[in-house]
Formats: C-alpha cells, structure tokens, sequence
C-alpha cells in the first residue's frame, strides 16, 4: 500500500472508514471460510527463535500449496507468552499455535489452511488439566489480562501503519487537534489519573502542565526508551509491536505542552525496536502526522531518535538528557527539573514509553473510562515482565490491583518444577522483594512503596526455595556498582562496600556486626544519595534484610547458605547407602577430589566413594555423572 | 526575600540563596569538599557530589545538599541532628575508605580539605574498608604530578580547566567506582593541550593533583662545589612566601627572602625584575617597530608560558603577534650565562640558573629547546613559590627573624615597572611608562588604573606622542580565547594585548601558597596590592631608568633589537596544532 499525505483531519476521518475493516479477520469478525490471515510473533524472544524465518517458510509453503491468495501472512508483536514462542496465531478463528519452528511450517499450511484441520500437537495444553486449549481468548494467561499499552500488539503489523489506523489509530490526535485546547488535553490526561510507567509513577498530567506553564519558543518531548532493569522487556515490546502509539502520543503531548520537537532516547543494544520505531516514524511523516502543520492545524511536530549506549542511568531523566546534550550521562541536581530547564535548558516532559502507549487509549475512550480500571489512586493497567522460577515467562498487562497472587498462579501459572513460592522482586535493582504474606495485597504504586518495594518500570522477578535471598540482594547489588556513574560518594564508594559486605556474607567471613553496618551504611545511601539509582540502589538489600533476616544470620552465624546457592557455604555429599561403587563420580572429577574408601558398596566386590572436602570446587561435575542420584550438595 | 530557619534560629535571605549561603550568614559551619566558589571568574561550581554538605530539611524525604538547595519560604532546616552528623560522616568515611593514607608524604599534609574536615569530624577510623579504586600511580608532566588515588572527584580540577581556562583537557573517564579524572586516554599532560598553568592543582582539595618537584635536584646543585648556582625571584613570589610563614596575604617580604636564598646555600642572589626591566626594553621597542611599520599588530605579550603553550595549540596561525621576546627569567638566564659569565670570569657550563617562581608553567617552559645559547638552557631549574618555602623549612630556618638582604648586582636592580609584571595588566603599563618615555621623552602619568585589577578584560585608550593607541589586558585562558576569536573575526581593535594566563595574573599562579579560600578575589586582590606597593616604593618606576640595565647595554647588548639582543634575547614559537 502506498503512503499519501493526509491534509486534513476529516481526510484522516475518511482513510480511517476506508481501511477499517483491515482488521476484520484478525479480529475474529470476518467469515472464516473466506480468507485465513496467520500472524507470527515477531517479537525480540520469537525473533530469535526464528520467527522471521518461520513467516519466510508459510510464506514460501502457501504458494507450493496454492493459498497464496486465500492466506495473508504476516508478522505481529510480541503476544507475550515467550516461554511458549515462537507463537503462530491464526484468525479469524483465534487458533493459537506454540513453539512453532520454520520446520513446522508445511504442517501449518497443508493441514490447517489446506486440509482445514486443526494441529492437536501445536496447542497449548492447560497443565492443570492436560486439555488442549485451541483459541487465545481460552487460555488462562490470558484471562486475566487487560490489554490496553499492549492493545496492538499481537494484532496489527507493526510495520504497516494502515493497520495501526484501522484499530483507531491517530484518531485520539484528530480529537485532540480537532476539539480540544492544550489545556484541555492536559485536564483530560490529570483526570485519567495515569500515572508514569517509568518507577516513579507521577502523575503524567501534572508533568504536562508543569511543562506547559514555562513560556519558551522551543520546548521538548522526549520519550525515554532507556528500559534497563535486568529482565524487564515491557518498553522493548511495545515499540516493537506497536511504535505508532508512541508516536501518536508524542505528537499529542508536544500539543499539550506547546512543543515542536521530540526525541526518542532508545539504547542502541534494541535493534528490532529501532527498526521498527524508525519505520513508524518515516510513515508518519510520509502521511504527515509528523512535520508541519500536522493534519491541516497550526501544530507542527517533529520525532527523532537519540541512541543510548546502554547506562542504566541514563533511565534518570536527568542523566538522559544529559547524555543527549552529548555529555557524560550524569544525573543533575533537580531542581531545575526538566519541566522548566531540561534538555538544552529548555522546558521538557520525559515521558515512558509504555505511559505513553496508554495515552492515545484516554482521548479514544474518554479518561472516565480509563480511570474505570486499576485502583483508586493507580488508574489503568500496567504491563509486568514476568520472568525467574514461574511457568509462564513472558509479557503481561494486568489491572492494577491485581494480586500477586493471581499474576503467579493464574496468570503465570504458577512455580516451576512444583517448587514453592518464596518472594518476587518488583522494580528491578531499585526494588525490593514482595513475600509469602503479600501474596493477597492489590498491587498498586502505593501498596508496593508501603512494604518497601516499589513499582518500577516492570520487572517482575519470581523466586523460590531455590533462591537465596542474600545472594539476590549481592545481584542487584552487584548490578548498581556496575551502572553507577560514579558521580556521587555515597553511591559510588558506599554501594561497592555494600557489596563487599554482601560477598564477605556469601562467603562464610562476616560476623554479625556486619549486618549492622550493611543496614546503617543501606540506611545512610538512600539519605544522601544524588539520583534515584543511588537512592534506591540499597532497597534489595533493607528489603532482604527486612524479610529474611533467618537466611542471613544462617550465612553469617552457622556458615550455611539454607538454598545452598553460595558455593563457598556448602558442600558437596556422597550417600553411602546408595552409592553403588562404579567410581563414575571419581574419574570424572577435574581436581581427583574423590577417593574410594574400604566401605563395602552394595555390591560387596565394590567400595563406596567419598569427596575430600577440601580439595573439592564444587563444580557438580560427579553430581550429574553419577548414575545412582547418590551426590548433592 | 523568604523567611527560613536553620538549627530554630529564624532569618530572611534571598529566594535564590542556597542554605550552605544562609548557614555562613549565621555562621553556621557546614563542611563542604566539592563546592567551589569560583570568586574571580564570578562563578561557583556546584556539583553536589561529594554529599558531605547534607543537611536535613523538615518535611523532605531524603537529606539535602546544602550547596545546591535554595532556601524557600518556611524551610526548616537543621544541620547538626544526629541523622546529619552520621550521614556526613559516613560519606567521609567512606572517602577516607578509597583514599591512600599517607598523609604524612602527601604534599598537601596539613592543608588537605579531606584531611582537615575528617579532623573536623572527629573520625578516627574507617568502618567501611575494602578495595582501592585506583592504585598510586604517579604521573608526573614537567609541571604536574597526578596521583588518581588521592582524588576525591570533586571535579574542582574540571571546573578550572573547561569553566575559567577552556583549555578543556580533564574529564571524568569510566564509571562508577572505576571513575577518575584525567585527560582522554589518561596519558601524560605533557602530550595533551594542558597548559601547566596550574589552576586545578590550586583548586584540588586534596594531594591529587601537585607540583612536580625539584628541590632534591637543586639541593644537589648548591652542594656541587664545581656549580656557581645564581638564584632569581619573580615579583609574585615577594608578596606571597610570607603566607607560608604567617605573614598577611600580600605583605612583600623580599628582604627575608633574599637572606634566606643566601642561607640555603645559592651563590648569588639576583632580581627576576632584572629581567623584567630588561623584556620592557626589548618589548617597548618592538611595539614600537610593529606600530611604525603597521605590521604584525596587535603585538601579544609573551611573558606567559601558559598562554604561549595555549596560542602555539589553539591559534597557530596567528604566531606572528606575541612579542618574540623571551620571558624575563629566560632573559635573565640567557644574560646570567654570557654577560655575567664574562664579567665575573665563569665558565657558562658552570653557571647554574635557578628560578623561583609563581608558575608552574614555568617549570615546562624552561624545557623549550629554543632557550638556550651556546648549548647551555637559559634557565636550568624552576622551583615554586611553595617548593622554596618547603626548603627554608627544611633547613630549619626561622624565616620570622631573618635580617632583610638585598639583591646582588649586577642582576638584582629593577624598577618599579618590573614589579608590576606579577599582575595583570603590569605588563601593558610598563611597556606603556616606556614607550612614553622612550618617545616622548618624559611620562608625567605613571599609573594606568583603567588596565589593574582582577577583572578578566580591561581596556584603555593611550596617547604616545600623540598616537591613539587602544590596548587590552586580559587574564584567564577563557578571556584569551575571546580575545583570539575578535582577532580571528577581525573585530579586534586593540594594538597591544597583555595575556596572562591565570585569573588576576602571576600573583595567582599555579605555584603560589595554597589558600582555604580559593580562586578568592580578597586574597587575589591583596597580593595584587601588595605588588602595586612595591612599585610605589621604588625611586625609578620605568624600566629604562634602570641602570644596571643601561650598563647592559652600553657594555654588551648596543641598543634594543640589536642583533645580540635578538641573539639572546627573542625566540620563536611553533605550532603544536
């Protein structure tokens, strides 16, 4: 399809009319024995898998089969259920296909699109009750989501802008443009009640109007897409599946605040996201929903994009607009905050990328409707990257509200293995851990902030039995050393003693004034550090501290890591009354740490085996050689 | 005006004051290591990363830099509760946990800010040890020593370099705990566009930045029986070893000086005035020439190692305006080697130059390849205001009861004009008495006040011998460059510049005594004074009434410009672009 400019806003009214009904089937709406339309994820995790690769293969199969005309393929966003990807999904019957390979794809073709059958071996199986689950709608990942940043992804091409349009797109800029001052838009979005998907969670409408109220000729939206949080891959999925939102809200954020130009600021390791973002860009502007006098109005708007090298504190709007000056990504002193002095001095927003995903949603069904979801002070949804020892990794949008429960057991289907539940850490290395008896409280800004935690960008890390809570406390820590700028004391010095506390703990040396001295010095970072990431920094560490006291004094008083993480705390054993004797353990072992004894084994010609204890590395080569599961830490 | 509260004690200040402002008007002391007040440029450096300014404000979440928070209507602040005084503590401590201790050999012992705000806060052990986030690693330049370990990033360094001198070359490389100042590719100064000028060893809190030192190596030169080592003093250094010693900023003590030169050992002690007098004749006469001809204008000053190095980086096309004439100690040294050799019937290769001055691109500049004569540099070693004041300490003299020398002759006489080289704008007005004088055979008006001060620009309008004539006084590399850039764009309308590098000349040179008040305009405008003093004392205040230099003249060099003057007396620059 060709790209004309779109002069007017009723134009926009009319190409919308047009192209609505693109949509159709993907949406289930059309009649199935019509035409098939089969969309691959293509997002980042699918994406590696070979999803581009996958649509190559269908593509290449619905010709020698002949379906070319009667089947449409093409690549969507991320569905969010990576831990199943790459995902086929097939409309207008919602047929939902799981790790499917490019090997796969003749099967697709010649047995669903073809012969009309449906593929048993490629759905999803409910593990609760072993029924294969043919349509999207009937998973239970999916049922208690509530798609609204996430609402095109999955669904329209991310690289087709008519497709954006058909599912209302740039219709939310035609109302605003069209119907409301600046003012108003900033009125609207205070009303929605959204609050900033970036950690802080301020309100977006109040940042507007702080931006709106300082006068200068030259003002600045900038989107930051500098998502860090190990883990975390909300940002990411969004300007991968759907760019255009961000785009649209951009160019309606720049009306609100009277700004003309707008960067996005992207680290440079996003690739895909960058491709993608930068097609959205240029077909906007081809259409002329960017540049000047945007749909036929005085607003004129432009979108750049800067890259970031991949410091995690350049998150910090204040270090990011310093490192798009093209200075050394340092946080500043707030205050100015960039409302009045941002980027080169001027008045700025930065906004998220997944707040601004929802912004378009507002103008589209009203900010009453909006603020209908979440709580009371936690309007909307937020989307959670869902990952460590739960079942279904992937990308979530749930009501604020929800419980921890329902993410892990209904919607994350639970603890892998059958293990049990033991804490989950939100807002990545800035946050802290949500435990056992948090399970049951809604989650919202201020009820995470309250047991010590906070919302973050998104990061969801589930942990069990299996995790050590001091070493935990030792990553994110160890994270925040690295990513620190080095800019202030406290947390340049203060964090890396923090750590080396922590990896004194670790390793068996510490006394039990050092707990005192890691929550003093923990205490003292967060009170003088310059930014966020300072302030923050020492959160795993009160908040571990907080919950799990027991496992640090069992580090620090009997030298015993109680999930026997910590190599340097526990050993490894040979269970005499089942070890067989074979010597399997002692041959393989790289430092001969393992000798026989003169105990018979079972078999009485053979002698059981035992590992010295101090020559040992605990590298687990014996525990998986042996054939009788008779070594373990 | 807004009404605050520090420690309940109630004022009104200015809405845009910062606390650490308020607390000093009340005197309230609130320890800081990287705030800056950068009080000659009219500038203060806030970072606010050192943290050891914290204070707690009622009602915010988290403690609060006092340097860079504005007092706001109703603030209550407190600097002293226990939830400040551990923090502020803590943060030290945790400096001193990545900071080498060894005081003792630092050459800052004493006069360290880190060191004296820990003795301050009563600490006397570090909770917090673990590993050394940079090693001791010297890196020593002709004129300065680096040591990564001993600094605090502060950034007081980065401030002198990019904000008053724009010669831009420290930054902060890597992240995080590996961070450190230094310039790109941390190699040494010597190969980067650093100046030596030595602004950020006067602004560094801590031993991390430093003089390179020579006194083991001058030492060793007094004590050779075979070396006959004359020693020269600028006119900067007079007014300020006093303070080492306790005397008032700006108080000239020349006569302890010399007698103490004396008692260390050095053969003769001679004038860098000497020298001074001597550049007037040969500069005035050049600007003379220059303005005669109309070419090569403006004519430059060239007495500033620093702002030589920075023209021969930044402008090499315009080589051709600073005075070819060499620095007065190099003339004095290229003088003390053959004239005052021949005089007293010592072979040059014998004759050691020494000079003492405020500089340490001094230090580098006496390296330069073009000066030298015959094979022998013209000045052999420059040690500081503060390396001659660590030797008098050394030998245990009591500088206080020191008898008042004078100069030996014939190289110790001078003018008042020569005085005034240590200032900015000394140089313009000396050149300015003699080119009056040489032309219009008299100078009723001795004192050009529109060019003194420690203002980074002034201008003046002169008349000689009813020529208008505009010149310029300059100081800070910053305003060098802005002067350079009206050149460049032809917007220059001056016929004679003086550049001095640091901010209100040599008297605020990189080798002066540390002052707890840097880059202060009291201090600086004190020994401004002083040296304007010393001028006023003087019988004869052009320097063409000096008769030493007269003789000179008569009996060696002929006239200014002549060919032996040009021999020993000029030099050239090249382009280091």
């Amino acid at each position: 399809m060709c790209l004309h400019k779109v002069n007017t806003i009723k134009e926009l009214y009319d190409l919308y009319d047009n192209i609505k009904g693109l949509l159709d089937i993907k949406k289930g709406m059309a009649d199935v024995s019509r035409k098939i339309e089969i969309s691959v994820c293509g997002g980042t995790g699918c994406h590696a898998s070979q999803s581009e690769k996958l649509k190559d293969e269908l593509i290449r199969y619905a010709k020698e089969y002949g379906v070319e005309d009667k089947v449409k393929i093409s690549i969507t966003g991320c569905f969010g259920f990576c831990e199943k990807g790459p995902i086929v999904k097939i409309s207008p019957d919602h047929t939902f296909y799981i790790k499917i390979h490019p090997e796969d794809a003749e099967r697709i073709i010649k047995e669903h699109v073809v012969e009309g059958k449906l593929i048993e071996d490629f759905l999803y199986v409910n593990p609760a009750t072993s029924e294969k689950i043919r349509s999207q709608d009937n998973i239970p990942f999916y049922k208690k989501q509530h798609r609204v940043a996430l609402r095109n992804c999955g669904l329209i091409n991310p690289e087709v802008i008519q497709e954006y349009i058909a599912n209302r797109g740039f219709l939310a800029l035609a109302k605003v443009l069209e119907t409301m001052t600046p003012q108003q838009v900033i009125d609207e979005m205070k009303k929605s009640g959204l609050r900033g998907r970036g950690g802080g969670g301020f309100l977006t409408g109040m940042k507007w109007e702080f931006a709106s109220k300082y006068q200068n000729e030259k003002k600045y939206v900038i989107c930051n897409a500098d998502e860090g949080d190990p883990g975390a891959f909300m940002d990411r999925s969004i300007l991968e599946g759907d760019p255009y939102s961000v785009v649209e809200a951009m160019i309606i954020a720049g009306y609100a605040i009277g700004a003309n130009e707008g960067n996005v600021y992207i680290r440079a390791e996003y690739p895909l996201a960058i491709e993608r973002l930068s097609i959205a860009i240029a077909q906007a502007r081809k259409m002329g929903f960017l540049g000047k006098n945007i749909l036929g109005t005085n607003h004129s708007f432009d979108i750049f994009i800067k890259y970031g090298a991949g410091a995690f504190v350049c998150g910090e709007e204040t270090a990011l607009i310093s490192s798009i000056e093209g200075n050394r990504g340092e946080p500043n002193v707030k205050p100015p905050f960039p409302a009045e002095a941002g980027l080169y001095k001027k008045p700025t927003i930065v906004n998220n990328v997944e707040t601004l995903a929802n912004v378009p949603v507002i103008f589209l069904d009203g900010a009453e409707e909006f603020a209908k979801i979440g709580t009371e002070k936690s309007k909307g949804t937020k989307v959670f990257a869902l990952a460590g020892k739960i079942n279904n990794v992937g990308l979530v949008e749930v009501p604020m509200g929800i419980t921890l429960r329902e993410i892990i057991y209904d919607v994350g289907g639970g603890i892998k293995d059958g293990h049990e539940f033991k804490a989950a850490q939100t807002g990545g290395p800035s946050g802290g851990c949500i435990t056992k008896e948090h399970l049951d409280i809604p989650i919202d800004f201020d009820n995470l902030s309250a047991i010590g935690s906070m919302m973050g960008s998104g990061g969801l890390i589930i942990m069990d039995d299996r995790n050590c809570m001091v070493d935990i406390a030792k990553f994110y820590l160890e994270f925040t050393v690295e990513e620190s700028c080095g800019k202030c004391t406290p947390c340049r010095i203060g964090n890396k003693r923090l750590l080396e506390i922590l990896t004194k703990i670790t390793k068996g040396e510490a006394d039990l004034s050092d707990l005192d001295r890691l929550e003093e010095l923990s205490n003292i970072i967060k009170d003088t550090s310059l930014c966020g990431l300072g302030q923050s920094a020492p959160n795993p560490v009160l908040s571990t501290l907080n919950y799990f006291r027991d496992e640090y004094i069992a580090h620090v008083k009997n030298k015993y890591c109680p999930a026997k993480v910590c190599r340097a705390l526990t050993k490894y054993e040979i269970d005499e009354s089942k070890c067989i004797g074979c010597g399997n353990c002692a041959r393989n072992c790289p430092v001969s740490a393992i000798e026989k004894t003169d105990k018979p084994a079972k078999n009485p010609r053979l002698f059981v085996y035992k590992i010295k204890g101090n020559d040992c590395i605990k590298c687990g080569t014996c525990e998986s050689k042996c054939p009788v599961k008779a070594i373990s830490l | 005006m807004v009404k605050i509260r520090i420690n309940d004690i109630p004022l009104e200040v200015d809405e845009d004051m910062s606390i650490l402002q308020a607390a000093r008007l009340v005197n309230i002391y609130i320890p800081t290591l990287c705030y800056l007040s950068l009080h000659i440029v009219h500038e203060h450096k806030i970072n606010a990363s050192c943290r050891v300014c914290v204070v707690e404000v009622k009602g915010r979440r988290n403690l609060a830099p006092a340097c860079s928070t504005k007092c706001t209507e109703g603030m209550e602040i407190y600097t002293n509760t226990k939830r400040v005084i551990r923090a502020r503590r803590t943060v030290v401590e945790l400096l001193l946990s990545d900071h080498p201790q060894e005081c003792a050999m630092c050459e800052k012992n004493t006069k360290c800010q880190l060191q004296r705000i820990a003795a301050k806060m009563n600490i006397r052990d570090i909770p917090y040890r673990g590993e050394i986030s940079r090693p001791n690693i010297y890196i020593e330049s002709a004129a300065i020593k680096r040591d990564k370990a001993k600094c605090i990033l502060c950034g007081n360094c980065i401030e002198a370099c990019s904000k008053v001198q724009d010669v831009n070359v420290l930054t902060y490389t890597h992240r995080g705990f590996k961070t450190f100042v230094g310039p790109a590719f941390d190699v040494n100064l010597d190969t980067t566009k650093c100046v030596s000028c030595g602004q950020c060893v006067m602004v560094c809190p801590t031993g991390s930045l430093s003089q390179t030192v020579v006194t083991n190596e001058v030492w060793n030169m007094i004590h050779d029986p075979t070396k006959h080592v004359v020693v020269q003093i600028a006119p900067a250094v007079r007014v300020a070893l006093g303070e080492e010693f306790g005397y008032e900023i700006g108080v000239a003590t020349t006569g302890k000086i010399v007698t103490a030169l004396r008692k260390l050992g050095f053969d003769r002690v001679f004038d860098t005035n000497f020298g001074a007098d001597l550049t007037i004749m040969e500069e005035s006469n050049e600007l003379i020439e220059r303005l005669s001809s109309g070419e090569n204008l403006p004519l430059i000053t060239s007495c500033c190692p620093g702002w030589v190095k920075f023209i021969e980086n930044e402008y090499p096309e315009y080589l051709n305006l600073p005075s070819s004439c060499k620095s007065p100690h190099e003339m004095f040294g290229a003088i003390a080697k053959s004239f005052y050799a021949q005089k007293v019937g010592i072979d040059p290769k014998d004759i050691v130059v020494v000079s003492v001055m405020p500089c340490l691109a001094k230090k580098k500049e006496a390296n330069r390849e073009e000066l030298q004569n015959g094979g022998f540099k013209n000045v052999d070693y420059v040690l500081t205001t503060r390396e001659l004041a660590d030797m008098i300490q050394e030998i245990g003299l009591n500088f206080d009861s020191l008898e008042n020398g004078v100069f030996d002759n014939p190289l110790g006489e001078s003018t008042g004009a020569a005085d005034i080289f240590g200032v900015s704008g000394g140089v313009l007005e000396a050149a300015l008495r003699n080119a009056i004088l040489t032309l219009e055979g008299k100078c009723p008006t001795l004192e050009f006040k529109n060019v003194r001060g420690y203002e980074g620009f002034k201008e003046a309008e002169v008349s000689i011998n009813g020529t208008k004539l505009k010149v310029a006084a300059v100081n800070g590399l910053k305003n060098a460059r802005k002067i350079m850039e009206a050149i460049k764009n032809g917007t220059c309308e001056y016929q004679a510049i003086e550049v001095m590098a640091c901010p209100g000349g040599c008297i605020n040179g990189g080798g002066q005594p540390f002052h707890k008040r840097k880059m202060s305009r009291t201090v600086i405008g004190k020994r401004i004074e002083g040296l304007y003093m010393q001028d006023r004392s003087k019988k004869q205040r052009v320097s063409s009434q000096n008769t030493s230099i007269i003789q000179l003249y008569d009996q060696f060099l002929e006239r200014p410009g002549s060919e032996k003057a040009h021999e020993l007396l000029h030099t050239t620059f090249k382009s280091s672009k």
